[in-house]
């Protein structure tokens, strides 16, 4: 069965992208991730052009998100005031990013320029998962310990200035890092279509050193204020959202992934973690076969609107 | 005198008359050009999603034709049916650090997005290349005019071959050399493809009469391609309200997210 995507200007199989959404949501609920790292790739090989593919996997990722950052709240494992300075951040590095994306497109790189960026972060996240679950696996095998993480290390992120004391985290920081950190993810949301929880985490626990519980709720709220952001302005400036498409992805991944997080809490972490590694590995090397490959036609058309 | 002037005057006419209707007969065999008239069963044609390209027929007169040229083949009818202009950004791609780039581009001034012709003969054959790039008759020879700067001419043909290349392959650009048909000697019919991808807008319908090879007349008629259903309101929601599609992008999400979460919590 096939369904128009009348912003895409094509027509698909809507089971694909069905399934497409559910196990993109599948993978999300298992690892806890928003999954537009993997969608925004996913719908490119399937020909949906990459202006649109963004922008509607940033719309995807507001109702991934949602549900996880509702149960934070609740458990009250959610930083409203570290998530609204993150948030700051967050919008003003998306409305950068909004102004990087167009400029982009009016000059004919943008499709370059998110495959070049996808290639580099699925690249060194999948990368680095795949070699640190690898290794946790080898000292389950020997039985040893992990590595104890060395309490009351400050590094040069807490000697900054304008430090702020985040209750709910019961952490005093300086906002400049925590700024900064959402100003970057801000602009990956606008320029690839991702909510940023997969670097957003890693870095709120290694770099900041705010505590692993409040983290992932902390990153969700600032993941749906961003990518609602990002969607709006997509829409008034590209009118590149296809809602059809969205809708179809969102409803298979908050299905999905209801299986994912039940599948998620009975499996061993490390192969897990191996497995999601790999994967995001094989989508980055497709995405960089794909620029090195001699391309069907070298030439292409882009229509536009004469000037009266 | 006066009389005999008169009377002169006459003489003379009466003299000349012969001989100038004779050159007139021979110089311009009839004294009134031919005309045509053309029209289609609709002056609108309303797409819906499940469109797959369809044909479209142009019914036209001719009139004060010369019956011996007309029974020897000598008139030549061109229909076409030009889309909305645009301007088009053909880029090409350069292998640079082995990753293929676009590196040149060109924009092509307010071009036909959509173009499609029939005619009794190929093109080629019913007049001079001349002709037909004067009045911009076939894929071959639309102009395109590229806006600022060229670097250098063999550049240029490169752009306007892969234009009409790709515009060809995508079936936005046909040709049918024999889509023309004459019905009776003074009525012809020509039919037109509509691809399915049809851009939306003002398109034009237009006949070309050529008499050996020679351009006579033309006449054109607006067709208007209004693309209906579902699916073209949301084209022109996301077009027209962008921001209020956006925020409902948003707040479907947003229902989407947390219904599911509701629902699963139930079970």
């Amino acid at each position: 069965m096939t369904i128009y995507l009348p912003i895409a200007e094509l027509s698909v199989n809507i089971f694909i992208i069905l399934g497409m959404g559910a196990a993109v949501g599948f993978l999300s609920g298992m690892f806890g991730v928003g999954g537009g790292f993997l969608i925004t790739p996913l719908l490119i090989f399937y020909n949906i052009p990459p202006v649109v593919a963004v922008a509607t996997g940033a719309n995807q990722v507001v109702a991934s998100s949602i549900s996880g950052a509702i149960t934070h709240f609740r458990r009250g494992t959610l930083d409203v005031k570290l998530g609204t300075v993150l948030l700051i951040g967050g919008i003003s590095g998306a409305t950068l990013g909004i102004w990087i994306f167009s400029l982009l497109r009016s000059i004919g790189q943008l499709d370059l320029m998110i495959s070049l960026l996808y290639v580099v972060f699925l690249g060194a996240v999948g990368g680095l998962m795949l070699m640190e679950s690898l290794n946790a696996m080898r000292r389950a095998a020997r039985n040893e310990a992990p590595m104890p993480r060395k309490p009351g290390h400050h590094n040069w992120v807490h000697r900054l200035p304008l430090k702020m004391r985040f209750k709910k985290s019961k952490i005093y920081l300086s906002v400049i890092p925590v700024i900064a950190l959402g100003f970057a993810i801000g602009v990956l949301t606008s320029v690839m279509g991702v909510g940023g929880g997969f670097i957003m985490v890693p870095a709120m626990i290694y770099l900041l050193r705010i505590p692993t519980n409040v983290v992932v709720g902390t990153s969700l709220f600032q993941i749906i204020f961003v990518t609602a952001y990002a969607t709006i302005v997509q829409a008034a400036t590209n009118y590149s959202v296809d809602i059809v498409l969205a809708f179809v992805l969102m409803v298979a991944g908050v299905v999905g992934a209801q299986y994912g997080v039940r599948v998620g809490q009975r499996l061993r972490g490390e192969q897990l973690r191996a497995l999601l590694g790999l994967l995001v590995l094989a989508v980055g090397i497709r995405l960089a076969i794909a620029l090195v490959v001699k391309p069907a036609d070298i030439y292409s058309i882009v229509l536009e609107a004469a000037a009266p | 005198m006066t009389r005999f002037r008169l009377t002169l005057a006459a003489a003379v006419l009466m003299l000349a008359a012969p001989a100038a209707s004779a050159q007139v007969m021979l110089d311009q065999p009839r004294t009134v050009r031919e005309t045509m008239e053309i029209g289609t069963s609709t002056g609108e044609i309303a797409i819906t999603s499940d469109f797959a390209g369809a044909d479209l027929t142009v019914f036209g007169a001719l009139s004060n034709t010369d019956q011996l040229l007309l029974a020897i083949g000598q008139y030549d009818i061109v229909v076409v049916l030009e889309g909305p202009r645009l301007n088009a950004t053909v880029r090409r791609k350069d292998r640079v650090f082995g990753i293929w780039v676009n590196t040149r581009s060109m924009t092509f001034e307010r071009v036909p997005v959509a173009y499609s012709l029939s005619s009794t003969r190929p093109v080629d054959n019913i007049t001079t290349p001349l002709e037909l790039n004067d009045h911009g008759i076939g894929t071959e020879h639309i102009p395109l005019t590229p806006i600022g700067l060229v670097g250098n001419a063999a550049n240029l043909a490169d752009f306007r071959d892969a234009f009409r290349r790709l515009q060809s392959a995508s079936g936005l650009y046909e040709h049918d050399p024999s889509g023309v048909r004459f019905v009776s000697s003074s009525l012809f019919k020509a039919t037109l493809r509509l691809p399915a991808d049809v851009p939306n807008g003002v398109h034009t319908v237009r006949a070309y009469l050529f008499k050996s090879g020679k351009f006579v007349t033309d006449k054109s008629l607006p067709l208007r391609v209004i693309k209906t259903g579902v699916e073209q309101m949301i084209t022109d929601a996301a077009h027209d309200r962008p921001i209020s599609y956006g925020l409902f992008s948003v707040l479907l999400a947003i229902v989407t997210g947390w219904g599911a979460s509701v629902v699963f919590r139930r079970k």
